[in-house]
């Protein structure tokens, strides 16, 4: 099969959707060659550095027929326009009684290990995720990138596209034909039974490099990868750490009200699952600070295979209390 | 920048001016009942009126097509009457209900009516700037000639979507009308108070730009400068920014208790200016209204008000289960 970079196989996507649908356009401060050159520059808008305004502008455009992509580059761009994410494109579905459908798609680099520092590194998607009526993924590989995006294109909702940006260059099989993967379908990247190891993006590559490396002693680690935030696959990390019955929870944002958290209350809330947990459930995120510059510093704050071996030899060796029975 | 001069009736026909005229009474006794029926405790939260800024929203929409698209702002009633929305469906989701235009999820700052181009009022000041520049790329890009307008007010123009919306409707020439009601109070705030400038439309220069300022008690002047906009929007040499000089006779919200610091000279001067009755004087001068008709049109609208009540009262409200319909579209 042939192999694609994750941020080719997501270019992919886009003019694909955009040769099949007329309706889509595209803005972002500066546009992408391949895409410009392909549909020019009244599809493929070259726009001012005024995020809110195009956040909210995809929202009137979607409103009246169209199906626009906006590209805020760096997730810490679109902070500038929260009013428009949270207050209008989240609720306005909702708030005008369903009326009409806004199918929007926002793109996002998220993630650190660029030493560009905290301005321009940061994994914020569960502040997004607090927000109802935002869908939103996050892939690691080429091959999930491109059949998610499709799929949040033809979406008819706000949906936000958060992609690692240590992951742009790393290339992946991708499959020649047309396909898509549905939104709200997590993924077993590995299969094990001793151990389930839920990761995002570039550290489901880290939790694989971690399992592989814990295969020489015997310990067979589960690595599941929930592509999709929201909707999040429940089922199939509950089933996951019902069969394990030990969960490791790896993420590069840090663990404060995190997704890392939300996970964790997934797998606890549920009796059938919280039954057959053997050990305490062990986050392993970045530590809560903004990102700093210098690579001493930036790696000492992420997460990495090192860690999540750390975190799973700790669940492993982790017991129930029985003080209660 | 121009200032427009006092418009003399221009050359409509009859019924249309008329038909200003009713427009204009209906948001005037529409929420004069709302006012009524909030502080009776059957309309929540909270009601912003329109009252004695009439002339706007009719002016502004007299001269567009049922295909243009608008935004309105918190205090929306006028917009949505103007551009043609449905007395019962609105008064419905005042009072809550499920045959209102949201549901029932919205209430007096979130009507929309998306079908007529009423692309919501919004609770956010400046909120809806942007997302109407979207329906004029969209009338753009769709190149049927289609309008879209902005209604905000002096408030707004002070935020930042004003500013990054202007410039690139005014850099795209997107066919756009940015129309700010300078009813001179932010909330509480004077205007003069957080404006260094006495006009916001003077700020057109910057984008190149015309910059209107018109008297927005003025039907006629309103409809004139709105005509000329919508002529220069559809013929693809972009956007307007038209300044409307008005006053809101009532309190910030109708909330009981809400103070309203401004001189009770200062509103009495305006209600003298009243809109509706300038529009009635000309009517009458030019022969195109007497006593009964007034009275008729009183009548009817009284009458489809009563009825606006009487429909909301007897529509069910929500189920409570419904609070977790439509967060996603299918």
């Amino acid at each position: 099969m042939r192999e694609l970079t994750y941020n080719e196989a997501a270019v992919e996507a886009v003019a694909e959707e955009m040769r099949r649908d007329p309706k889509i356009f595209y803005m972002s401060t500066d546009p992408i060659g391949p895409l410009l050159r392909e549909f020019g520059a009244e599809r493929v808008r070259a726009t001012p550095i005024t995020e809110a305004a195009l956040t909210g502008m995809a929202i009137g455009a979607a409103g009246s027929g169209f199906r626009p992509i906006v590209d805020w580059r760096q997730v810490t761009f679109c902070f500038v326009a929260m009013d428009q994410i949270v207050n209008q494109a989240a609720k306005i579905h909702y708030m005008f009684g369903g009326q009409v459908s806004f199918p929007i798609l926002y793109r996002a680099a998220v993630g650190g290990g660029g030493q560009v520092a905290a301005q321009h590194s940061q994994s914020p998607y569960s502040m997004f995720m607090n927000v109802a009526g935002l869908r939103m993924f996050l892939p690691s590989t080429p091959h999930d990138i491109k059949g998610l995006m499709k799929t949040a294109i033809r979406d008819n909702n706000p949906v936000i596209s958060f992609e690692s940006s240590r992951l742009m260059t790393r290339k992946g099989p991708v499959p020649d034909e047309d396909y898509t993967i549905p939104l709200g379908q997590a993924d077993i990247k590995r299969e094990g039974s001793d151990v389930t190891v839920v990761a995002l993006a570039w550290l489901v590559h880290e939790a694989l490099a971690a399992a592989e490396e814990l295969a020489q002693e015997g310990i067979l680690v589960e690595v599941v990868d929930p592509r999709t935030l929201v909707p999040l696959d429940a089922q199939t990390i509950r089933t996951s750490v019902q069969k394990t019955g030990r969960l490791v929870i790896a993420d590069e944002a840090g663990p404060t009200a995190g997704f890392s958290a939300e996970i964790a209350a997934v797998v606890t809330e549920d009796g059938a699952t919280f039954a057959q947990l053997k050990a305490p459930v062990k986050r392993v995120c970045a530590l809560q600070v903004p990102i700093p510059y210098s690579p001493v510093l930036e790696n000492h704050v992420f997460p990495d295979r090192q860690r999540i071996i750390t975190g799973i030899r700790e669940v492993l060796h982790g017991r129930r209390s029985t003080a209660a029975a | 920048m121009s200032l427009s001069t006092q418009s003399l009736s221009p050359n409509l026909p009859p019924d249309t001016q008329r038909e200003m005229l009713r427009r204009m009474l209906t948001i005037r006794r529409f929420e004069e009942r709302a006012s009524d029926d909030y502080r009776a405790g059957k309309i929540y939260g909270v009601v912003h009126c329109y009252i004695g800024e009439e002339a706007v929203a009719v002016g502004v929409c007299s001269a567009l097509d049922r295909g243009d698209r608008i935004i309105s702002t918190h205090r929306g009633h006028g917009h949505c009457i103007a551009k043609g929305a449905d007395l019962n469906r609105m008064m419905a989701e005042l009072y809550g209900r499920q045959t209102g235009y949201c549901k029932g999820k919205g209430g007096s700052m979130h009507i929309a009516d998306f079908g007529i181009g009423m692309l919501g009022a919004n609770g956010i000041v400046a909120g809806g700037i942007a997302i109407v520049t979207g329906a004029g790329l969209a009338a753009q890009m769709e190149g049927k000639g289609g309008v879209a307008v902005s209604f905000f007010g002096d408030g707004a123009s002070n935020a930042g979507p004003f500013h990054e919306c202007l410039n690139i409707a005014a850099t795209w020439k997107l066919p756009m009308l940015y129309v700010c009601e300078n009813n001179m109070y932010a909330a509480q705030t004077p205007a003069a108070a957080t404006h260094a400038l006495s006009d916001v439309a003077a700020r057109a220069a910057g984008y190149g730009i015309p910059g209107v300022v018109v008297d927005g008690n003025d039907i006629f002047a309103v409809y004139q400068a709105a005509n000329r906009a919508v002529d220069r929007a559809r013929s693809g040499d972009g956007p307007t920014l038209i300044e409307c000089k008005t006053y809101r006779w009532r309190a910030h919200t109708e909330r009981r208790g809400q103070p309203d610091l401004r001189d009770p000279a200062e509103v009495e001067m305006w209600k003298s200016r009243d809109p509706i009755a300038q529009l009635e004087h000309q009517l009458r001068e030019q022969g195109y209204l007497d006593d009964t008709e007034l009275q008729a049109v009183e009548r009817d609208i009284m009458g489809a008000i009563e009825a606006a009540v009487t429909f909301a009262e007897a529509s069910p409200f929500p189920s409570p289960e419904q609070a977790t319909d439509d967060v996603f579209a299918a």
